[in-house]
């Protein structure tokens, strides 16, 4: 009975915010890896594209809302999407016609290129703060719960309990069916393959006939629908900030890198991996060790390797031992 | 035109821009810019000996100014009574002791060879090092803080003269930057540049966090000043009877004398530091960086140890950094971490190199003041732009309102036009470097 | 105009009294090279003589400041390598010529990228002519021995259902026996009417397969005659082929 507590706790705490969060980096960084594999730099923009997407989204939503028109016991910010990602894919791609596009051109270097990115992050950021302002919103409705804890208190009789909240439940679909899809698109869509091959070389993809500008408009297009989904989701199960979008870069940067720059399944795992190392560390694990440990074994303290205002610390530092350990990312991603 | 005409011209341009402020708005304002241009100028300098002398990446400047912030806590409060008794020393204790473990630990990275064992080796060293930290650490920490919580609950500081805090704060930032070098600098350029942003973010979580170093985030609002106070020229007879000899409001008058105080220190640190730097570029080690520079490969290829003066530039800039956090703590007379943001501490400074010109110190000092200039007047022109065009709405109307209130954001967006406007139409800045 | 070698014919593919560079100094200097339909040329030289330079200038990759690109009696000289392609060439580069983390069969679809029409039988062609493609066709290209790894460059090229097969050094850092196996498949290919043009450091193994051989130097034709006439050339032999 102490070890299922243990469990439910763990699972509560640990497990479901993990994935969730894990999730969310994961749609995050599969944005940034694919601009990294065919534009080959780091968008620094990422983070405010996320914001930019979710507060387009945010404001159909409330148009929707001011109509009377509801989701059911799903959120309406859901029904909101599909508007909210066109209103990004459209401003991203004004910003590679009108900026990024020039400097393909003269095949810069990248630094320059993320020197770029920095002018269209203040931008975006700009913008959002002007129209939607900067503070946080909570912008979830519909059923709070899948199940709450008393029901799974009622159905199982354990002392600890476990809930699902719909925005849980929500995150985890998304995710799979967007990774299911990606993948399907990459292995095996005539347009994802000539993606591939552009990333993997981009001289031979050329000389194969591929058309460089239908590909990058393509990535942007991926990158910003995933941005918004995945601000969209964070911003559900969360809250909506711009400025916390903007330090989401950080954990999108390592759950990229540590999976392998460039490289999608990669993003994915970094994701994860990035949001465990994050809940795990700065989890307070007293109350799993109540449960598993004798009495006279029980940690005083809380058990928590450090306060979860420096789980900025933990993406950074996991970020630094792949790249000490396995330069290349878990699944080798573009190392050059 | 000459292009030192030009160069002239343009410092006359932005000198002439602040002195309208003075005359238009009020010579207190015109003085603070004129302030914050000259430490903006300063973390430029820094930048700029990173990216311009070395092309190294780094994003983080923010955490270098935050050190410095806290070099100025630490050297110029007054140590808290009984603080070190309660649990300073056994934090000494537990900082040494966790320095010591990653030199362990990066002694058996060094020893053993790449793979798996020096994973296996590493990982329990370091997690059982950080628990020990942590149980050594904690309780003296607590103690610290339980010290008068309400007004002081930290270590204190050296009680020494403020203006000493500026060579530590260089120092400091100095020290983490070597550090930092030392991992990271043998990255790609790109990595380095995240590594950095995540450096910054911590070293601001630490300040947020750890109250007993300099109180967290209930803030220290009393570092003390170099220059006297504006309350005390008030009361100052000899200040007063000056004052009203040349016919003048001594409230403003004696905000004026001490913004002049401080401008002429900074203004002095300005231009030793661009006499160091350079004096440096145009030494046989500075020639000898802007060839690693212009081709690294050669430069490795004819025996250059190129990460040793990678590691050498990253330092400096860091100190120069850590100098003007310092600085900066002093001129504002309190640390308050909640403010350090990256927009404002790192990608402004970037905005000011580019601006400015890559790799040209003077370039630096302008961009410093013009886009300084720009980010605090953007906000009254946006104000006057939006009062403009929401001037035929109705009054008290819901989106009038937000249309003002948003206004302030609208510097962000012009610091992002400016930057993509120069990167495309003058990538090499106003002053080019060489 | 000078005179086109291979006599008052035009040939299939030629390029014409070639000059120009990459920028700076010219590479190339009024050079031509002409291949037969279904025949394999030879573009042999020491270091620095512009072989390679001179095979991208037939394909469009750098611009040239005199002279002309023919192909089927057409005037290519202003077309981008893409739309060379399109004409019916294909290029082999000497390196990075596989798409390393595709495998064996995508790095095939991808030469066909352009086709709209079935390409399966061009893929089992191939897979004829390289057998072993069709053992690993599953696993990533980059997996693969250098030998293998330009197989599948070839066959990439030759999805395409390529007139015009441009090979830069494809027996580069291979092992001789592998290096033999290559040069008969080229003699395969070319057999199917494929016209081959390709540049070789091994002048010797390369000139015994050619129809048509060109020594340059400096940018300039040297010696042209079929691959047996610079074999038996005794100064040809000497000066370049070591004896």
């Amino acid at each position: 009975m102490d070890l299922l507590n243990a469990l439910v706790v763990f699972a509560n705490f640990v497990l479901l915010p993990g994935i969730t969060y894990g999730a969310q980096l994961a749609l995050g960084a599969l944005g940034a890896t694919l601009v990294y594999g065919i534009l080959r730099f780091s968008n620094f923009a990422h983070g405010d594209t996320m914001a930019f997407g979710t507060m387009a989204t945010i404001l159909v939503m409330w148009l929707l809302q001011a109509a009377g028109i509801g989701f059911g016991s799903l959120p309406t910010a859901l029904l909101a999407l599909p508007a909210g990602i066109v209103v990004a894919v459209l401003f991203v791609l004004a910003t590679d016609r009108l900026v990024y596009r020039y400097y393909r051109r003269s095949k810069v270097n990248s630094l320059t290129l993320v020197m770029v990115s920095l002018g269209v992050m203040f931008v975006m950021n700009g913008i959002v703060r002007t129209i939607i302002g900067v503070d946080d919103r909570q912008f979830a409705d519909g059923a709070r719960f899948v199940f709450t804890a008393a029901q799974f208190r009622e159905w199982t009789g354990l002392t600890e309990s476990l809930a699902l909240r719909t925005t849980q439940a929500v995150t985890l679909v998304v995710i799979v069916l967007v990774v299911a899809w990606l993948h399907w698109f990459l292995r095996r869509t005539r347009t994802g393959k000539s993606m591939r091959a552009f990333s993997d070389n981009e001289n031979l993809a050329l000389l194969s006939g591929v058309n460089p500008e239908r590909v990058v408009m393509i990535v942007w297009m991926l990158s910003a629908a995933l941005a918004t989904l995945a601000g969209v989701l964070y911003g559900l199960d969360k809250s909506f900030r711009p400025f916390t979008y903007f330090q989401l870069l950080l954990p999108i940067f390592a759950a990229a890198v540590v999976g392998g720059f460039g490289s999608p399944l990669g993003a994915v795992a970094g994701g994860f991996v990035i949001a465990f190392s994050e809940i795990f560390v700065t989890y307070s694990f007293k109350k799993v060790f109540g449960y598993l440990l004798p009495v006279d074994w029980q940690p005083d303290g809380l058990a928590q390797l450090l306060t979860t205002d420096y789980k900025v610390a933990v993406s950074f530092t996991v970020l630094v031992l792949v790249l000490l350990f396995r330069p290349t990312g878990i699944f080798r991603g573009k190392s050059a | 035109m000459s292009v030192a005409t030009r160069n002239v011209l343009l410092f006359v341009a932005v000198g002439a821009l602040i002195v309208s402020t003075g005359l238009t708005q009020s010579w207190n304002a015109a003085l603070a810019i004129v302030n914050m241009g000259l430490l903006s100028a300063i973390m430029a300098l820094g930048v700029n000996i990173q990216w311009g002398y070395a092309g190294l990446y780094n994003v983080g400047t923010m955490g270098f100014v935050a050190l410095g912030g806290l070099a100025a806590v630490l050297v110029s409060i007054p140590p808290t009574e009984g603080a070190w008794q309660a649990g300073g020393f056994r934090i000494l204790v537990a900082l040494v002791f966790g320095a010591l473990i990653i030199a362990a630990a990066a002694w058996v990275y060094k020893m053993l060879p790449r793979g798996r064992w020096r994973f296996v080796a590493l990982a329990p060293l370091l997690v059982a090092g950080f628990v020990v930290y942590r149980l050594i650490l904690d309780p003296a920490a607590a103690a610290v803080e339980a010290i008068n919580p309400a007004l002081q609950g930290n270590i204190g500081g050296l009680g020494l003269p403020v203006l000493l805090s500026w060579p530590v704060g260089g120092l400091l930032a100095a020290g983490a930057g070597w550090l930092i070098g030392k991992t990271a600098l043998g990255l790609r350029s790109d990595y380095l540049a995240i590594a950095t942003l995540g450096i910054a973010e911590i070293v601001i979580a630490v300040l947020k966090n750890e109250d007993w170093l300099g109180r967290g985030v209930k803030n220290i609002v009393d570092i003390p000043r170099p220059v006297p106070y504006e309350i005390d020229l008030q009361q100052s007879q000899g200040f007063l009877s000056f004052v009203s000899g040349i016919g003048a409001d001594p409230a403003a008058a004696s905000g004026i004398v001490v913004k002049l105080l401080y401008a002429g220190l900074f203004l002095a640190v300005l231009l030793i530091l661009i006499w160091l730097s350079q004096a440096a570029l145009n030494s046989p080690w500075g020639r000898m960086m802007r060839a690693i520079r212009d081709n690294e490969v050669a430069a490795a290829a004819m025996g250059k140890d190129v990460t040793r003066r990678h590691l050498q530039v990253f330092v400096l800039g860091c100190a120069v950094l850590g100098i003007a956090g310092a600085m900066l703590a002093t001129l504002e007379g309190q640390l308050t971490p909640g403010a350090y943001q990256p927009l404002r501490f790192t990608f402004l400074i970037w905005v000011m190199v580019v601006v400015g010109g890559s790799g040209s110190n003077l370039g630096a000092v302008l961009g410093g003041f013009l886009i300084w200039y720009l980010w605090v007047q953007v906000e009254p022109w946006g104000n006057g732009l939006i009062n403009l065009i929401t001037a035929g709405m109705a009054e008290g109307s819901q989106f009038k309102q937000h249309l003002i209130d948003s206004a302030a954001h609208m510097r962000l967006v012009v610091m992002g036009v400016i930057l993509i406007l120069m990167l495309r139409f003058r990538p090499q800045g106003l002053i080019p470097g060489k | 105009m000078r005179e086109v070698p291979g006599g008052s014919t035009t040939p299939f593919l030629i390029g014409r009294a070639m000059t120009g560079g990459y920028g700076g100094a010219d590479i190339l200097n009024g050079c031509t090279i002409a291949v037969e339909k279904g025949e394999i040329a030879v573009i042999v030289g020491p270091n620095g003589a512009g072989k390679s330079t001179a095979m991208k200038a037939v394909f469009g990759m750098l611009r040239l400041r005199e002279g002309s690109v023919w192909l089927a009696g057409e005037d290519i000289s202003r077309l981008q390598p893409q739309e060379r392609v399109a004409k019916g060439m294909a290029f082999v580069p000497q390196t990075e010529n596989v798409f390393t983390s595709m495998t064996v069969e995508e790095n095939l679809e991808m030469g066909a990228f352009l086709r709209r029409d079935d390409f399966r039988p061009t893929m089992e062609q191939v897979y004829a002519l390289f057998p072993i493609l069709k053992q690993k066709r599953r696993q990533a290209a980059g997996e693969l021995s250098g030998g293998q790894r330009q197989q599948v460059a070839f066959g990439r090229a030759l999805m395409t259902e390529p007139s015009v097969l441009l090979l830069d050094e494809p027996t580069a850092g291979v092992s001789p026996i592998v290096m033999d196996e290559l040069f008969d498949r080229i003699i395969d290919v070319a057999r199917t009417g494929v016209t081959v043009l390709m540049v070789e450091q091994n002048a010797r193994q390369a000139l015994e397969i050619a129809n048509r051989g060109y020594v340059l130097v400096q940018g300039a034709n040297r010696f042209t005659g079929t691959g047996a006439e610079l074999l038996a050339n005794p100064e040809v032999r000497s000066t370049f082929l070591g004896g």
